[in-house]
């Protein structure tokens, strides 16, 4: 007879770190490791023997010195006299406006036509499909510089709108000038003004916020505040006497009593667009360059964006549209209250990516000369200061940073969003 | 009266349905005219087409085509129609379509580029239509790799097969050590010969083979790659190349293992969160930086190596979705078979994820390819940036559509092709669920 | 070549330290070939033409070094390069000299450590303007939309003279000619500004060039030129001294026509000596004695080279101007041969 007893206990031997599996792993984290650290090493040396044999340490001294050039398209106070990192802040800024810009006109053109391809109507829904095929088959470069070209050939210059039967009018009641250098709109002005807080001093990452704009924000949120403090009032007495007070005339008041009254005593008025000299002057300008890369991008991405939703909304059993037919949902309802609800769930995580897409690929700014963190940092800065290593790497920096914000805040409300699920 | 019958007997024989409803007429009512709110979609749509047909079509097909330079373009255009507005001056397509291609390929030598182009979709035959192509193509497959660099750099054909030798030389060195010295020695002499075999020998006996027994084709620098030719080779240099690294990438991402998981997440993130263009820009301005000094690899090289470490990030997220797409049961199987996990993943999952991942490798090869227009940005002649170059011509200088009009439809035509091809794929794969 | 490139690339990486530690001139003379870098097109300048072979202004000065190093001109290697790429690409080593309609200026010189060996275009920094605006002085542009094209001194030029004359304007930045002549025919910006010579040469193109002018003002000094890097002198001195060659055979009225007989001996010891007959210029150089002549049959001496390229007779009709022999009023100079 046998008897079962304890297995013998082996004592470690350096061999078991390869074949036994419990530390194999260890072993093969330790390698990966210093692997690892032997090539960052390796890559680090080499870069400092080259770097000293060029004769350029790494320094970020020209950070400090002034950019000497001009942007056209900020929103922040900057002239040529200002230092390369308050160039970089302002096209990093840029990069931002472009980039919120596309992603949410992305989204609204990419669902709409992910919705018309299924339209139908059968000539829509080829129309559909050419702009999706066409804009998803070409390289978006091409179509961001195409974008500029057109808008440059089919806008007319200011100087058609000179003289007594100009060629080109301003629209919508002579306020608004669309121009092949960009559109004019009727800017708000406020002759009381409140001035504005600097923030950061003098510092290159300066940033003024202005008090009038804070104010009527603060204004708003209130009123709204105060609208949902009067309507869940209403439905408390609903609730008790079972009869609802009239609210819709308190709250059109609270809306727009406190906003009216605080655009007068800031003496709001509108500035408009001009022509003088060459140029309109006056009101807000939004450049060429500026439009033809937003409308590029989003028209881009809402292609791929398209094709998400639709495999979206394919992705939901057609189950769901015939009980919302039986529930007697008109077929735009059952759209918007049935199905795009749940074909986000399938649409979120590739959203994703395709906002980051669109984000990196703002970085082509440079075709059309939009003065993206690309086009100051990582062009003419590192053009006129001979930086590579450092503007490079800073450039990287901007986007990783950007990046894994879009990534982390999308990832957040796709979490939220998934929780619906049942 | 009572034998009046209120039930009809026989059929009435079928009417015709309305007329509103069938043939063309129907069709329209069907699909364009359901409603007040479709008749309104399509009468806009159907302006939309005629505005841009309108400024399209004669734009393209009233055009010159045998000109040598734009002034002679606007002579003939001022001459048969009166103004030189909306009309093409495609001259310079037909002037320059060769060089648009290929760049400045030695023109005879323009046969190899094209071999080597039907070399690749003859090796990528069995891989895409695994069912209908004979095993014999597997053979040309695994020789490729060699082969299309041999024709498109040319030199001497030792070169190819020294590296080629290498593989071999690994291979060896693993069966004679298995037995001799144990399988770990093995795997690391397996990994190691080779590359001491690169390093330092390779070159050493394909010189001295070459001087013995010469045999090769007339070498082509890669400066002189350019053109159509280049945005191909590039694209499917970087996803020949990203596949193994993605492969591993994506197993190191879902392994256990905290370091290495560690290190592939962080590689991934870090490629995917930067645009191509900074890639680009380190490719450009600082890849000389970080390796030994003095070394020095042409531009097109360290454009191939930067595309396939961007393409491998892309590459991994899509082959993890082939893993994750995998059920639970296959790796369970796997297990129950006993099977370790080199075995596991050669045997039963790769394959199939591989598989899986098919379209979503093929839409990665078309973001790529899009995106080698980029190269333009740092200097190098793809076909955006011969179109500069063809502008800088006294002659053409001064050529704005017509030039892009041209690489925009070359673009299309490829990838439309390729995306239909996915997406064939794709349908081909559902059937299976 | 005997490996192949791409293999050679990839086994020599390692081993390839030290190499380069040899001077650039026998680097040149071992590989065959002149590694020279240009632009990625510039009309009369540098462009491919349908055969994929270089030509232009500083295409020439590439021939010419290689012609007197090699004694062939076409052994040159064509790097395109951008305005981003172009001072790497030398201070790497991957091209052993610049002919890029590049600025000579203090801190490319000092501080980014390369050797301008002199001047082969005197450009300055101009505007064009439509006829119709009715502008005479770049001074009445207040206001103005103004298209620079990037990535070179211009926009700093730009911003300082406007700034220095206190007078507002709207920068259009723009990366290519080709965008940039587009945007100002379509009247997307009042002014183009560039390098006078581009814009003349853009001008030339229009299908009605009368209709524009270009301003009066210069607004900066651009003295263009080949560049070499710092610290090899002997390599730098080649170059330097096959432009002076050039130069000086225009002023000597050597040129590609007459060379052969001028070769031969002539009663002109300055001509003799520049073209090898007599003394030991090339040998000093490290370079054979007809080097010269060489260079100068590549593609003709400066004159010839302007006047094919860019002169006045080609589409772009440049005139000679500050580009013309200090004999004849301009800024031409090249020290004696001696």
């Amino acid at each position: 007879m046998t008897t079962l007893t304890d297995p013998p206990k082996a004592s470690f031997r350096l061999s078991m770190l390869i074949y036994d599996t419990r530390y194999r792993s260890l072993t093969i984290q330790a390698v990966a490791m210093l692997g690892f650290m032997l090539l960052a090493a390796w890559l680090l040396n080499n870069t400092l023997t080259n770097l000293a044999t060029l004769g350029k340490p790494i320094d970020l001294g020209f950070l400090g010195e002034p950019a000497s050039y001009d942007i056209n398209q900020r929103l922040l106070d900057y002239n040529s006299r200002d230092t390369h990192l308050r160039a970089s802040f302002i096209g990093l800024i840029n990069t931002l406006v472009v980039a919120v810009l596309g992603c949410i006109t992305a989204t609204i053109v990419g669902v709409l036509v992910g919705v018309l391809r299924l339209s139908k109507n059968w000539l829509v829904a080829r129309i559909m499909t050419v702009y999706v095929e066409m804009f998803r088959n070409v390289p978006v470069l091409l179509w961001i510089v195409l974008a500029m070209a057109i808008l440059i050939e089919s806008l007319p210059a200011p100087r058609a709108f000179r003289g007594d039967n100009p060629e080109a009018t301003m629209k919508v009641f002579d306020s608004v000038a669309i121009t092949n250098r960009g559109v004019y709109v009727p800017e708000p002005l406020f002759s009381n003004s409140l001035g504005s807080i600097h923030l950061f001093g003098d510092s290159s990452l300066r940033f003024d916020v202005s008090l009038d704009l804070m104010a009527i924000l603060v204004v708003l949120i209130a009123s709204i505040f105060a609208v949902r403090k009067v309507t869940s009032r209403a439905a408390h007495i609903q609730e008790t006497t079972g009869v609802r007070p009239k609210t819709w005339h308190v709250n059109l008041a609270i809306l727009f009593v406190p906003m009216i009254a605080l655009l007068a005593v800031l003496g709001f008025h509108l500035g408009y667009p001009e022509l003088k000299g060459f140029n309109f002057t006056g009101g807000t300008h939004m450049r060429n360059s500026l439009i033809a890369l937003w409308l590029a991008l989003s028209l881009y991405t809402a292609a791929f964006i398209a094709e998400i939703v639709r495999g979206g909304i394919l992705a939901i059993s057609h189950g769901q549209t015939e009980a919302a037919n039986a529930l007697g949902l008109r077929p735009g309802k059952t759209m918007r209250l049935v199905i795009l609800p749940q074909a986000l769930r399938v649409i979120i995580p590739p959203m994703i990516s395709n906002y980051l897409n669109l984000t990196k690929n703002s970085s082509l700014a440079i075709a059309v000369g939009y003065m993206d963190i690309t086009g100051t940092l990582g062009g003419i800065t590192m053009n006129q200061t001979g930086r590579e290593l450092e503007c490079v790497l800073m450039l990287m920096g901007c986007y990783l940073l950007i990046s894994l914000s879009i990534s982390m805040v999308m990832n957040w409300y796709n979490a939220r969003v998934a929780l619906v699920e049942r | 009266m009572s034998d009046q019958a209120f039930v009809r007997t026989e059929m009435l024989p079928e009417k015709e349905p309305p007329a509103s409803t069938v043939g063309i007429v129907g069709w329209l009512r069907e699909n364009l005219f359901s409603g007040w709110f479709n008749s309104i979609l399509t009468v806009v749509a159907l302006g939309f087409i005629y505005y841009v047909l309108s400024g399209l079509v004669p734009w393209v097909f009233q055009s010159v085509w045998n000109a040598d330079s734009l002034n002679e373009c606007r002579e003939i255009m001022t001459e048969t129609w009166g103004s030189t507005h909306g009309h093409a001056c495609w001259g310079v397509v037909n002037e320059r379509w060769l060089q648009l291609l290929y760049g400045f390929y030695p023109d005879h030598l323009y046969w190899r580029v094209n071999l080597a182009l039907v070399l690749t979709l003859v090796a990528l035959a069995p891989v895409l239509f695994a069912e209908q192509s004979p095993r014999q193509l597997w053979y040309l497959t695994a020789a490729y790799p060699f082969l299309m660099p041999w024709l498109l750099w040319g030199g001497s054909i030792w070169g190819p097969i020294m590296v080629a030798a290498g593989f071999a030389i690994g291979y060896l060195g693993y069966r004679i050590l298995v037995p001799v010295a144990g399988g770990l020695v093995a795997i690391i002499a397996a990994f190691a010969l080779p590359i001491i075999w690169w390093l330092f020998l390779a070159g050493g006996v394909a010189g001295a083979i070459d001087s013995v027994i010469p045999i090769g084709i007339e070498a082509v620098e890669s400066r002189k790659f350019g053109g159509f030719m280049l945005a191909v080779l590039l694209g499917i240099v970087a996803i020949g190349c990203s596949l193994p690294i993605g492969i591993v990438l994506a197993l190191g991402r879902q392994s256990d293992l905290f370091i290495v998981k560690t290190l592939c997440v962080g590689f991934i993130e870090f490629i995917r969160g930067v645009p191509l263009i900074t890639l680009l820009f380190v490719a450009s301005l600082l890849l000389n930086l970080f390796l030994p000094p003095g070394t020095n690899f042409d531009i097109i090289l360290r454009v191939m190596i930067m595309m396939t470490l961007f393409a491998a990030a892309y590459m991994a997220e899509v082959i993890r979705g082939g893993l994750a797409a995998l059920p639970k049961g296959q790796y369970e199987g796997a297990d129950s078979l006993g099977l370790n996990y080199w075995q596991a993943q050669r045997l039963i999952i790769m394959p199939q994820a591989l598989k899986i991942s098919i379209p979503g490798i093929v839409s990665t090869f078309i973001g790529i390819f899009k995106d080698t227009t980029l190269v333009s940005i740092i200097g190098l002649f793809d076909v955006i940036g011969l179109s500069n170059a063809i502008r800088a011509d006294t002659a053409w200088n001064g050529i704005y559509w017509e030039l892009f009009a041209f690489i925009a439809f070359l673009f299309f035509i490829v990838c439309f092709s390729m995306s239909r091809y996915s997406m064939y794929l794709e349908r081909k794969l559902h059937t299976g669920h | 070549m005997k490996k192949s490139v791409i293999f050679g690339a990839l086994t020599v990486a390692g081993l390839a330290a030290g190499a380069a530690a040899a001077g650039t001139l026998d680097d040149v003379k071992a590989r065959g070939k002149l590694n020279c870098g240009v632009t990625t097109g510039l009309v009369g300048f540098a462009a491919p033409d349908a055969n994929g072979e270089w030509g232009g202004f500083d295409v020439g000065v590439c021939r010419a070094v290689a012609a007197a190093v090699l004694g062939d001109p076409k052994a040159v290697e064509f790097v395109p390069t951008t305005g981003k790429t172009r001072f790497t690409a030398l201070a790497s080593g991957e091209i052993d000299m610049l002919a890029r309609n590049t600025t000579w200026t203090f801190s490319r010189d000092v501080d980014l450590k390369f050797t301008f060996v002199g001047v082969n275009y005197y450009d300055g920094q101009g505007f064009m303007v439509p006829k119709e605006l009715g502008v005479s002085s770049a001074k009445e542009l207040d206001g103005a939309t103004v298209c620079i094209q990037t990535g070179t001194t211009t926009e700093l030029n730009l911003a300082d003279f406007f700034r220095s004359n206190n007078i507002s304007y709207e920068p259009v930045p723009i990366e290519t000619n080709a965008e940039a002549q587009q945007q100002y025919l379509a009247g997307a910006c009042d002014v183009y500004t560039t390098d006078a010579s581009g814009l003349a040469a853009t001008r030339a193109t229009f299908e009605d060039p009368s209709a524009h002018v270009l301003l009066p003002e210069i607004i900066s000094k651009e003295p263009l030129g080949p560049l070499v890097r710092h610290g090899d002198d002997n390599w730098g001195d080649v170059v330097r001294w096959t432009l002076n060659a050039l130069i000086t055979a225009e002023e000597l009225g050597v040129s590609s026509a007459n060379i052969g007989e001028m070769s031969a001996g002539t009663n002109n010891p300055e001509v003799n000596r520049l073209l090898g007959s007599e003394g030991n210029l090339g040998e000093m150089l490290g370079l054979s004695a007809d080097w010269a002549k060489n260079a100068i049959m590549a593609s003709g001496n400066y004159g010839e080279l302007f006047e094919k390229n860019i002169g006045e007779n080609t589409p772009i009709g440049l005139a000679r101007g500050l580009n013309a022999q200090w004999t004849d009023g301009g800024l031409i100079y090249s020290p004696p041969f001696r």
